[in-house]
């Protein structure tokens, strides 16, 4: 099956392809959209090239590598707390994965498996309970944010010396990108921001940059590396045995449980953006 | 103490943490940010091991490389039953080796494959899933065999041995590097066998026996 073409939506958004601190000299070969692309630095800054050896378009931003194939109407969306100087800004890793970006997202959405995939760390039987949280639209319809998802976490972060009930607030600002914010174990006022910008490389597989902007004045950069990368192993294998591989955006595909809400919103927000990259149309 | 450098997303490593855990040996993890951070290639690590390769374990004044070697170290020494590692027999001890050698070759494919796919790694995926795909095809029939007569494991015997050990990580991670198990079913059985060795423990993307319980 020959790979689709993307929806003008996909097509006009900035990408991730890379985290800056795996941009060298020797340039480097990724895939964004089924297209093939090579970037590299050089005296002046990223440089990135398309199939047909075009130059395209680069941010450097949240310490990540992002292009575009379109045209996007503005910049990225704004994390105003990575600019904040207290805090560690590191670049976790990029994982492929083989399974639709926005199935990567959605899961990402989802804290029902936490007890279950991350356990001990992320949650615990027998507290399974997702309460009551809110949903809505911001930004002029732009952005989705879920609100007050409270959970109970072992090992809510690499500060953590004990289990506590964790505040999230979760955005989606982008149609792979997902940024949440969770109480910092540091700072009761203030919160850790965990980022997963997803590069679809093709309809059924993407690469999750992982991105931390967080309060943690005691652990080296390994560390806070390692603690992400074990949580993302964890889940590598729920994802990629996800069938199908694309996520349907069918509301009868939907199961209307209270922890998918967030979910239900993402497929709605997706489906009224006209995106068909990536995801199964509902039928017309 | 027994200090081993590790990565937490290799199988290497795993098979290491694995045997250690089971045979209830304490030991310090070294953590080697193998990935992003590529420092097996630097020159604090290439100080331990000048191949760049982990895992490496560390007993006193012993330094030891491979995984496979750190796993018949262990087993001779911390397993007094000699279970883990069974020398009596001619026969099963050459298949136990034999085993510790098909280990290499999945690290050569299966797991070349995850780290193409999983972590960009420049190496030819599609050429290694075909190999895996001719081990795992061999492992199959031998372990449907080995049922046929009783048998559990790799080897021929009533328990488990350091062969077990040191296959399972890369065949159970297989479907990062897009290598489906679907088809070799008594492989199935065989890796559920093993998580259910008493003191089995998980690495990220290997479940417990039981969700939810580690
Ligand atoms: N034969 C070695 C292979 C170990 C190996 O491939 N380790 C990987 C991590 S899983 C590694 O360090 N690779 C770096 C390299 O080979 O340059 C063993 O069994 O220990
Ligand atoms: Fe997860």
């Amino acid at each position: 099956m020959a790979d689709p073409l993307p929806d003008p939506f996909m097509l006009n958004q900035w990408f991730p392809i890379s985290a800056l601190q795996d941009v060298h000299d020797r340039p480097r070969r990724t895939t964004l959209l089924g297209e093939p692309l090579v970037y590299f630095r050089d005296g002046s800054g990223c440089r990135v090239t398309g199939a047909d050896g075009r130059a395209l378009p680069v941010l450097e931003q949240y310490a990540c590598l992002w292009t575009t194939l379109g045209r996007p109407e503005g910049g990225l969306f704004p994390i105003p707390e990575y600019d904040e100087p207290d805090r560690r800004n590191i670049a976790a890793g990029s994982i492929g994965v083989n399974v639709s970006a926005m199935r990567g997202i959605e899961n990402f959405l989802d804290m029902g498996h936490f007890p279950y995939v991350h356990t001990g760390i992320l949650g615990e039987l027998p507290h399974t309970e997702v309460k009551e949280y809110n949903v809505e639209l911001r930004e002029g319809g732009r952005e989705i944010v879920a609100t007050e998802c409270l959970f109970y976490q072992p090992r809510a972060s690499t500060v953590s010396t004990s289990g506590a009930d964790v505040e999230y607030v979760y955005r989606v600002p982008h149609p792979t990108c997902s940024v949440l914010y969770k109480s910092s174990p540091m700072d009761t006022r203030r919160l850790d921001v965990i980022a997963l910008f997803g590069q679809p490389t093709g309809p059924e597989s993407f690469r999750g940059h992982m991105v931390l902007s967080i309060l943690d004045d005691v652990n080296a950069d390994d560390f806070i590396s390692y603690f992400q990368l074990h949580i993302f192993g964890q889940d590598k294998p729920i994802l990629e045995n996800q069938m199908p591989k694309r996520l349907p955006l069918d509301p009868r595909a939907e199961t209307p449980i209270r922890a998918d809400k967030t979910s239900i919103m993402y497929r709605r927000w997706l489906a009224s953006n006209g995106v068909t990259y990536g995801v199964i149309p509902a039928a017309a | 103490m027994i200090r081993l450098y590790d990565f937490d997303l290799s199988g290497n490593c795993y098979k290491a943490r694995l045997l250690l855990a089971i045979l209830g040996v304490e030991y310090e993890r070294r953590n080697v940010d193998f990935f992003p951070g590529l420092k097996h290639r630097e020159p604090e690590f290439l100080a331990v091991n000048p191949l760049g390769q982990l895992p490496v374990l560390e007993d006193g004044d012993l330094r030891l490389a491979q995984s496979q070697a750190i796993l018949v170290y262990v087993a001779r020494k911390y397993d007094p039953s000699g279970r883990w590692y069974p020398l009596d027999s001619p026969e099963i001890a050459g298949q136990v080796q034999q085993w510790l050698g098909f280990a290499e070759g999945l690290t050569a494919t299966a797991s070349a494959a995850r780290l193409a796919d999983g972590m960009g790694f420049d190496f030819d995926a599609e050429a290694a899933r075909d190999g895996a795909h001719k081990l795992f095809a061999v492992m199959d029939e031998h372990l449907w065999f080995q049922e046929r007569q009783g048998q559990d494991w790799l080897a021929p015997g009533a328990a488990p041995t350091v062969a077990d050990i040191a296959c399972f990580p890369y065949v159970m991670l297989s479907e990062e590097g897009g290598i489906s198990r679907e088809t070799y079913p008594a492989i199935r059985r065989w890796t559920d066998r093993v998580k259910r060795i008493p003191g089995f423990v998980v690495m990220p993307g290997i479940f417990p026996a039981v969700l939810g319980s580690q």
